[in-house]
């Protein structure tokens, strides 16, 4: 996988793209993480480590806007991200468990329709895109007669045109073959080296140098306020 | 690290109009439509299908029919939107492409809006088209089918705009079909009553383009309000799945 | 004053503070109550065209308007929870919304028994029976929704948001009144126009509205507090209170 088109415009950060404050938030009952704090630095790569039920999936959500039941501070390029959400989604990009794929489109109509709300690319690239990501000779094909992996690299290929500084990843190297895996780890340095930030979470070794990591404990009954 | 070793990443400053993007958004829903045609056609039938009941249960006198008719023909409608509000969003649940919306640097309620306008070209629009020829089928005059197809055309976007309401707050429950109809019949009472009452009132003789404002105002106030609600409904049955 | 408003949030000081008023709105409600009630059954001259029948009002009329200002009160508590998410806005919610429920019954159970001697059937699909029962539905549907979703914390602001679009339709259903104002009388007792029945007739009936609002007041208290113990099960001083009494 390589990149294939990234437009450059708007400001250079350096500083933390996206930091967290005293996030906490509970669960049905259970304390799932109090006192959370981090910063995501342009040019990295952090991985979120916990046990089954530590609250992974839950963060990043929480860090995409989707989950709101949580207190503490998220802050983005230094500023609350409550006051400047439109510009947070322009520059996030989240993937998660339910690749966001409508089986009933073919993976080129797909990639279209989830570049259509962001950065309109010509067809070309988007078959650029996919074919980038193994998928050549399948873009025009229905995603539902695909198998899961296939489907799952169209949701990824966005990843290879995308130009959004912070991206979110939720277990995407699920039903991903041993080489697009590695094809993967590959793209994500290569961001980082470009200076964009990752987030994943993965049940799979990444091997991957100077990986940051983000540990969640096992969840602990918020017994006493 | 020092300040020039430091990695660097450019900020994106701008994407596409909300404009442009509802338009993404309303050639993808009818794009998935027109690949699974039975579904369309699906409410349709359904819609035709009440309306036979009336004959064959209650009585197929054409008095009855002329007088009731209307009615009959607003509830079916009603009845067969409301059978169809379930998959307004919960497809895109399902699949994850309901998140991906709700992270577009748009304003939601604009894409419900236009997400909400498709449902409505896809069930709506089609059961004023056939309302003529059921109409005949339960003897009403030429004027009266005139009147109700107007007021199934202002009223059954009102009804689409109201049910993504509820579509979004029963988003991901158990039998949240059933639900749905709990939480919505009462609010399509009003614009049930005006339907056919400005039907009546038009094969009485009487003039009926106050009445039709009326209904204009119902989905002036449906189409800028409901979408706000849905989006809010939407945000939570999402934080909560 | 935002510690005020906080204050006001906090479960723990509602609480204390509602265990404080509650004898008092159940005693002042019951006393205005039972006034009323007696005072209109017993002493409130006849109605010159209803007869004996239309005594019925002092029921029917509190419980109605009572159901409806219940829907509003809610609606009002629907605003707290979306804008500031304060805990105590959702628990009344969950609290009043059977509480409406049963008031909106017995409005509609009172006027079905009103209407046999009036109209001479139990039942009239009239304006303002009809946007009663519409209430009822709206009642039913913000309980139901309430009991299907698992998270209390989306339970609630579900709950907000379906119960503001309701209220929207509160309006339109007065609106209906004039549409279809047919059999049913106009509205009884209006407060801000000077009423056409005799005092000896409406002094009651204030009495027992402004009654049934205390006692409103004092079960809406006795339900929220027992919400705030199931919520706030795992704190500290629950299990106090639990165990010694004493908040």
């Amino acid at each position: 996988m390589h990149i294939v088109h990234r437009p450059e415009y708007g400001a250079l950060m350096s500083e933390p793209l996206l930091q967290a404050v005293n996030l906490h938030c509970e669960r049905d009952t259970r304390t799932l993480f109090r006192q959370l704090s981090f910063s995501i630095l342009p040019g990295t790569v952090t991985r979120v480590e916990g046990p089954n039920g530590s609250g992974k999936t839950t963060l990043l959500r929480m860090l995409a806007g989707l989950n709101d039941a949580w207190a503490g501070e998220l802050r983005w390029c230094g500023a609350p991200i409550a006051s400047q959400r439109e510009e947070f989604l322009r520059n996030m990009l989240y993937l998660g468990h339910r690749p966001g794929i409508k089986p009933l489109l073919t993976p080129l109509e797909n990639l279209r329709a989830l570049m259509a709300g962001r950065r309109p690319s010509p067809d070309a690239v988007l078959r650029q895109a996919l074919q980038g990501t193994g998928l050549a000779g399948f873009e025009d094909v229905p995603c539902r007669n695909l198998s899961a992996g296939q489907q799952r690299r169209v949701a990824l290929a966005r990843l290879l045109i995308a130009d959004e500084p912070l991206w979110l990843l939720d277990e995407v190297f699920t039903a991903i073959d041993a080489e697009g895996v590695k094809a993967l780890e590959a793209l994500l340095q290569q961001r980082a080296a470009e200076g964009g930030a990752v987030m994943v979470t993965t049940h799979h070794d990444l091997a991957l140098p100077d990986m940051h990591r983000l540990t969640l404990g096992a969840g602990e009954a918020s017994d006493e306020r | 690290m020092n300040a020039e070793t430091r990695p660097t990443v450019r900020l994106v400053r701008s994407s596409v109009g909300a404009l442009a993007a509802m338009k993404g958004v309303f050639a993808r829903d009818m794009k998935v439509a027109f690949r699974q045609r039975q579904d369309l056609l699906n409410p349709l039938l359904f819609f035709i299908m009440v309306v036979t009941l009336f004959p064959l249960g209650v009585s197929p006198e054409v008095s009855f029919l002329q007088e009731a008719g209307a009615g009959i023909l607003w509830v079916a409608a009603l009845l067969s939107v409301l059978l169809s509000l379930d998959h307004l969003f919960r497809h895109d649940f399902d699949d994850g492409t309901l998140e991906q919306l709700v992270l577009q640097p748009q304003p939601l309620f604009l894409l419900i809006l236009a997400k909400t306008m498709a449902h409505w070209m896809l069930t709506g629009l089609p059961l004023v088209l056939l309302t003529p020829i059921l109409g005949v089928m339960v003897h009403l005059d030429g004027n009266s089918i005139a009147v109700l197809c107007l007021t199934l055309l202002i009223g059954t976007p009102v009804l689409s705009f109201i049910g993504a309401i509820g579509a979004a707050l029963t988003l991901g429950l158990r039998s949240a079909g059933v639900l749905l109809s709990l939480l919505i019949i009462p609010l399509y009472i009003p614009v049930l009553i005006f339907g056919t009452g400005t039907v009546a009132a038009a094969a009485e003789g009487a003039p009926v383009g106050a009445y039709l404002a009326l209904m204009g105002a119902f989905l002036v106030l449906a189409a800028t309000l409901a979408p706000f609600a849905a989006a809010a409904a939407l945000r939570i049955s999402l934080s909560n799945g | 004053m935002w510690r005020i408003f906080h204050k006001l949030g906090s479960p723990k000081w509602f609480f204390g503070i509602a265990a404080r008023f509650m004898p008092w709105l159940l005693a002042g409600g019951l006393l205005l109550l039972m006034a009323g009630i007696i005072w209109g059954l017993a002493f409130a001259p006849e109605d010159y065209l209803q007869g004996n029948s239309y005594r019925i009002i002092f029921i029917h009329v509190p419980s109605a308007f009572m159901a409806q200002s219940v829907y509003i009160m809610m609606a009002c508590a629907a605003v707290v929870t979306l804008v500031w998410r304060m805990k105590l806005a959702d628990v009344f919610v969950k609290a009043v919304a059977p509480v409406g429920l049963v008031l909106t019954f017995l409005a509609l159970f009172t006027g079905a028994v009103w209407g046999k001697p009036t109209w001479g059937t139990w039942w009239i699909w009239d304006a303002r029976l009809t946007s009663m029962l519409i209430l009822l539905f709206l009642y039913g549907g913000v309980i139901a929704l309430d009991r299907a979703i698992n998270d209390e914390k989306s339970a609630a602001r579900a709950v907000a948001v379906l119960v503001l679009v309701g209220v929207v339709n509160i309006p339109i259903i007065k609106y209906s009144v004039e549409w279809w104002n047919t059999l049913h009388q106009p509205a009884t007792f209006k407060l801000t126009e000077k009423p056409s029945m005799p005092a000896e007739m409406w002094v009651p009936l204030l009495l027992s509205v402004l009654g049934l609002y205390l006692i409103f007041g004092w079960l809406a208290c006795v339900r929220m507090q027992a919400e705030i113990l199931v919520r706030e099960r795992r704190t500290r001083w629950v299990k106090t209170f639990v165990t010694t009494g004493k908040v």
